[in-house]
């Protein structure tokens, strides 16, 4: 019986995989597809590879969402792992509720609340002040770094939570001074989480479509901006050629990022094995 | 040759009137919210000490160790190190230093470069750093594993690192949280010795937190019994032990047989007490703090009583008659369960010095059990 | 020998040593000058640490919403900006405060926003009830599954969720559309004669929500079920308990926090979500995110667009209140 329920559950499994990857498997398969038609296979052919290469549009639009999301991720990495600190380190503070209210709030707004604020904000100091000088690439990066200051956060929060909290007062015992235990203590043992805050606010930086509409001049145009416009308009194989690159790029990173984890991990456990071996 | 008794002087500075105490702890009071963990604690502690915090968790040890170090202010209260106040210096300029209960080695460092970090802090040059370090290691056996990260160390070698690297900086005062809990207990009572060992080579006041009382008595020259917040009693082990001031402290440290009773009469050498828990009055010796009409209890230690079958030949004083109701065999000796007419229970433990002995006491037998009055207690 | 055991001498020696080394901290160095330094030091390094993201935030996050909320009291002007302004200077010395609710009123009199909002809340709903059904069994599969293949099948989950959501989107695109993979596929073996109109339909954005934010459910009912103690369920089919028993009495009551927590984070972005139904929802089920979107680029009428705002923040906050109150709630009984 216990093996029936098993395989109720591994068909369960089954099909929720295949819901998830059927669709992308022949999003890709069609990016090779000769004809224009991207549902009917006709034969294989990198003519839409070599399309996407020789639109300037599509490029430069990947240049600039390049460009706003390693700033914008590197900005919000740091003020993230400070607000992580606030949150964990500091027991209370004038206004902490508020505080950590708005860092989870911008994660679950809606982006086109988000989006339309920022852009009356932007707007309003446009009168005031003169700043920023019409909306382009600094607006969309600072509503990215908004939006990615909670991600980072969280995640540093729920490392530091995780952390013996004894290392940093050891190291203060020790004569270090605040400031030196960040960097000797603190930042070497949240670096594992400060690098993945890092490529997930990379990630969401470079997927946003709804926040660029609202905070992008006409000189900016990001790649998700781009894409949109044109799958607005229906099919066309071209994207799906774009689709399987950044697709590629991405799973070929996160297995080899998953195989060093493991290897690393499996090193550590022998490691404690052997000492704890030798001991007896 | 010098001659032997020299080398065994136990010094006893807190008798000595004209010793000032090294560490000075003045009605030191912590609050968290309406809970205070720490209540007016008064407490002096002399140079090359070994004191132990011992008490339950939760009475307030641990706050009191972390006050010291620096990591939790004082609501009220101050506390001097060598004469000079220290309750508003932080714990990075403090002359204290700790090893923690998890020993916060960093993860992050090798061994070397942990026992190295202290020292770089205070701005030590490279060579000094080096020696220093190399010293530790000596001193706590690790030399040859300098260059290993602390995950491929066993338990007993990572707390062994905490240790040198508290050490190296040379602190007054080193505080230790619970510096065995974390090993099994064979690995315990070895390092128990090398700890006392250490602190005798270097002569480094220790003040350590524990909550194992055999441990706080194999280890301390002074203990001071905590329960609630406050110290309940301060004392060398064996006053602990043999002469607890409270109930609280008796029955904490080892087990104890109380018996309530009323002073009858006071003779010129001791007191005789009536207790409706006995079937006869128990005699106590004399103190001067004790008077006729007075309610009080009478404390025996379990090893301290005399088990037998055999009805003694005098019964006036301190004499108990009653039944084996349980009985349990330790190995090294058997603990007795007995119980009086009265229905109270009296624990009592006798070593086993012959294998398979015929006359072995056993369940139901009714047995005597006396007691010389110099063994007794009395607890108000 | 004798210096050595002697716990005095050993000190002086001991002393003596230190006193020599720059480490040694005597009486004086700790003036009350060094004391404010470092209070001083201590102060500026908080200040930094929370100031920065406090300000960050209250000046790119909590600000905006302050101008959200006056531009949707505002009346919508052909001007520049396109709003009028709640204080004025009337004749330069009265001041007056124009407060307009029509905003409001409108979003209330006219059915076209209730019936936007409502169809938000539903499809959200429906998608939220799909994703906790197929993400349950998944989560479940993973978590019982060998420990050994237990990471790489989570891999497989997150690993969508780092490839582009627009480009998730656009693969049910190709699959759903009327001359798309399905429709071809079954008119091929002809098992329909027409395409099947599939695009533009609640269908679709059901499919496409369900598929998108699958991840987010998964995740949180693993992390529930894969904590779980194995020994609950033996215990419980000790005592008697069928298999389904079991299941609904011990295992879902003890994932609730996962099931909550995988509700909201599907249930309250679905709401103010806009690609999804912009790109495969029908003109006629229309959702609040593309409404406000809409409102805002095709009308340009601000005030209205920050009303549809205002009021859908208000739809969400009571859900996340909840939530709030329940984890608070299930910390406070577990710790």
């Amino acid at each position: 019986m216990n093996s029936k329920r098993n395989y109720y559950i591994l068909t369960g499994m089954g099909f929720g995989f295949a819901f998830l990857y059927i669709p992308i498997l022949l999003l890709m398969v069609f990016s090779f597809n000769e004809a224009k038609v991207t549902t009917r296979w006709s034969s294989f052919s990198l003519k839409w590879y070599q399309a996407l290469l020789e639109n300037d549009a599509i490029i430069n639009a990947a240049l600039i969402s390049l460009k706003i999301a390693v700033i914008s991720a590197t900005i919000a990495t740091i003020v993230g792992v400070l607000a992580g600190i606030a949150l964990v380190r500091f027991k209370k503070f004038k206004g902490k509720t508020l505080f950590s209210g708005l860092m989870v709030a911008p994660m679950v707004m809606p982006e086109v609340i988000t989006g339309l604020s920022l852009l009356f904000l932007f707007v309003a100091m446009e009168e005031l002040i003169g700043w920023p000088d019409g909306r382009g690439m600094t607006t969309i990066t600072i509503a990215h770094i908004t939006f990615c200051i909670t991600f980072v956060a969280v995640i540093i929060q729920s490392r530091l939570q995780g952390m013996d909290e004894s290392l940093e007062e050891a190291a203060m015992d020790l004569g270090g001074r605040p400031i030196r235990i960040l960097f000797d203590i603190t930042l070497p043992l949240i670096t594992p989480a400060m690098i993945s805050g890092w490529l997930l606010s990379f990630t969401l930086s470079l997927d946003d479509v709804i926040l660029a509409s609202f905070v992008s001049g006409p000189s900016s145009t990001t790649l998700p901006l781009v894409i949109f416009s044109k799958i607005k308009l229906g099919i066309s194989p071209d994207i799906n050629a774009l689709a399987t690159l950044i697709i590629g790029i991405v799973a070929i990173g996160i297995v080899i990022a998953a195989w060093l984890m493991n290897k690393k991990e499996k090193a550590y456990q022998r490691d404690i094995q052997m000492a704890v071996a030798q001991n007896e | 040759m010098e001659p032997l008794e020299e080398k065994y002087i136990d010094p006893q500075p807190w008798l000595d009137k004209n010793e000032k105490p090294f560490l000075e702890i003045r009605s030191v009071t912590k609050k968290f919210g309406d809970f205070t963990a720490v209540d007016k604690v008064n407490l002096e502690i002399y140079k090359g000490e070994l004191f132990c915090l011992l008490g339950g968790s939760g009475c307030g040890k641990s706050t009191l160790l972390r006050i010291l170090a620096g990591f939790e202010t004082a609501t009220e209260g101050s506390f001097f190190i060598d004469g000079v106040d220290m309750t508003q210096i932080p714990p990075y300029e403090r002359p204290v230093n700790m090893m923690f209960q998890s020993y916060a080695i960093f993860p992050h460092m090798s061994v070397e470069k942990n026992i190295a970090y202290g020292l770089k802090r205070d701005g030590l040059s490279k060579p000094e750093v080096k020696t220093r370090v190399e010293e530790g290691l000596k001193l706590v056996q690790l030399s040859q594993f300098a260059k290993r990260k602390p995950h491929q160390l066993s338990g007993g070698q990572q707390q062994r690192v905490a240790l040198a690297r508290a050490l190296v900086k040379h602190p007054k005062v080193l505080l230790l949280d619970e510096p065995l809990a974390a090993l099994d207990k064979k690995l315990r009572e070895k390092t128990q010795f090398e700890l006392m060992d250490i602190q005798y080579k270097l002569g480094i006041t220790f003040i350590v937190v524990t909550h194992d009382q055999e441990e706080a008595m194999t280890l301390s020259t002074r203990i001071a019994v905590m329960n609630q917040g406050k110290i309940k009693q301060i004392g060398t082990p064996t006053d602990i032990y043999e002469y607890p001031q409270s109930r609280f402290t008796a029955n904490f440290i080892g087990s104890i047989n109380i018996f309530e009773g009323i002073v009858k009469e006071s003779l010129s050498e001791s007191h005789v007490v009536q207790s409706e828990e006995t079937q006869c009055d128990l005699l106590i010796d004399r103190d001067s703090s004790i008077h006729t009409g007075e309610k009080i209890g009478v404390a025996i230690r379990p090893e301290k009583i005399h088990l037998s079958r055999e009805e003694p030949d005098k019964q006036d004083f301190n004499t108990l008659r009653g039944k084996v109701l349980d009985f349990g065999y330790i190995g090294n000796l058997s603990v007795y369960n007995v119980k009086l007419p009265s229905g109270k229970m009296v624990k009592v433990s006798s070593p086993n010095q012959n294998r398979y002995s015929k006359h072995r006491v056993t369940w139901d037998d009714i047995v005597y059990l006396t007691w010389e009055p110099a063994n007794t207690v009395v607890i108000l | 020998m004798k210096e050595n055991r002697l716990i005095p001498n050993d000190h002086s020696q001991a002393e003596g040593d230190k006193a020599a080394l720059p480490t040694e901290k005597s009486a004086k160095h700790f003036s009350t000058l060094r004391n404010l330094l470092n209070s001083f030091e201590n102060r500026t390094w908080r200040g930094v640490v929370i100031g920065i993201p406090y300000l960050w935030m209250l000046m790119f996050f909590f600000l905006p919403f302050v101008f959200v909320f006056k531009i949707s009291l505002a009346e919508s002007i052909i001007a520049r900006p396109p709003f009028t302004s709640l204080i004025a200077w009337v004749d330069g010395t009265r001041l007056s405060i124009n407060l307009i609710f029509d905003n409001y009123l409108l979003l209330l009199e006219d059915d076209f926003f209730t019936i936007a909002y409502l169809n938000s809340l539903k499809i959200a709903f429906v998608a939220t009830l799909c994703c906790l059904i197929i993400g349950y069994i998944m989560a479940y599969g993973i978590a019982r599954s060998k420990a050994s293949i237990r990471n790489v099948l989570l891999l497989l989950v997150i690993l969508p969720f780092w490839t582009s959501f627009l480009l998730r989107v656009y693969a049910w695109m190709g699959l759903l559309s009327n001359h798309g993979i399905i429709n071809n596929l079954l008119l091929a073996i002809g098992f329909i004669d027409q395409p099947i109109q599939m695009m533009y339909t609640d269908f679709a954005m059901y499919v496409v929500f369900v598929y998108t934010f699958l991840p987010f459910m998964i995740l949180p009912l693993y992390s529930t079920l894969e904590k779980m103690d194995m020994s609950l369920h033996e215990a419980s089919a000790d005592l008697g308990a069928k298999p389904v028993t079991t299941f609904l009495t011990v295992t879902v009551p003890l994932s609730m926090p996962g099931i909550i927590a995988g509700c909201m984070l599907v249930f309250i972005p679905a709401v103010g979500e806009f690609v999804i139904p912009s790109l495969v929802g029908g003109p006629d089920s229309m959702m609040i995110g593309r409404m406000l979107f809409d409102e805002f680029f095709a009308n340009r009428d601000w005030p209205l667009a920050s009303a549809v705002a205002v009021v859908l923040l208000i739809f969400l906050v009571v859900p996340f209140m909840l939530y709030k109150f329940y984890s608070a709630r299930q910390e406070g009984r577990y710790v």
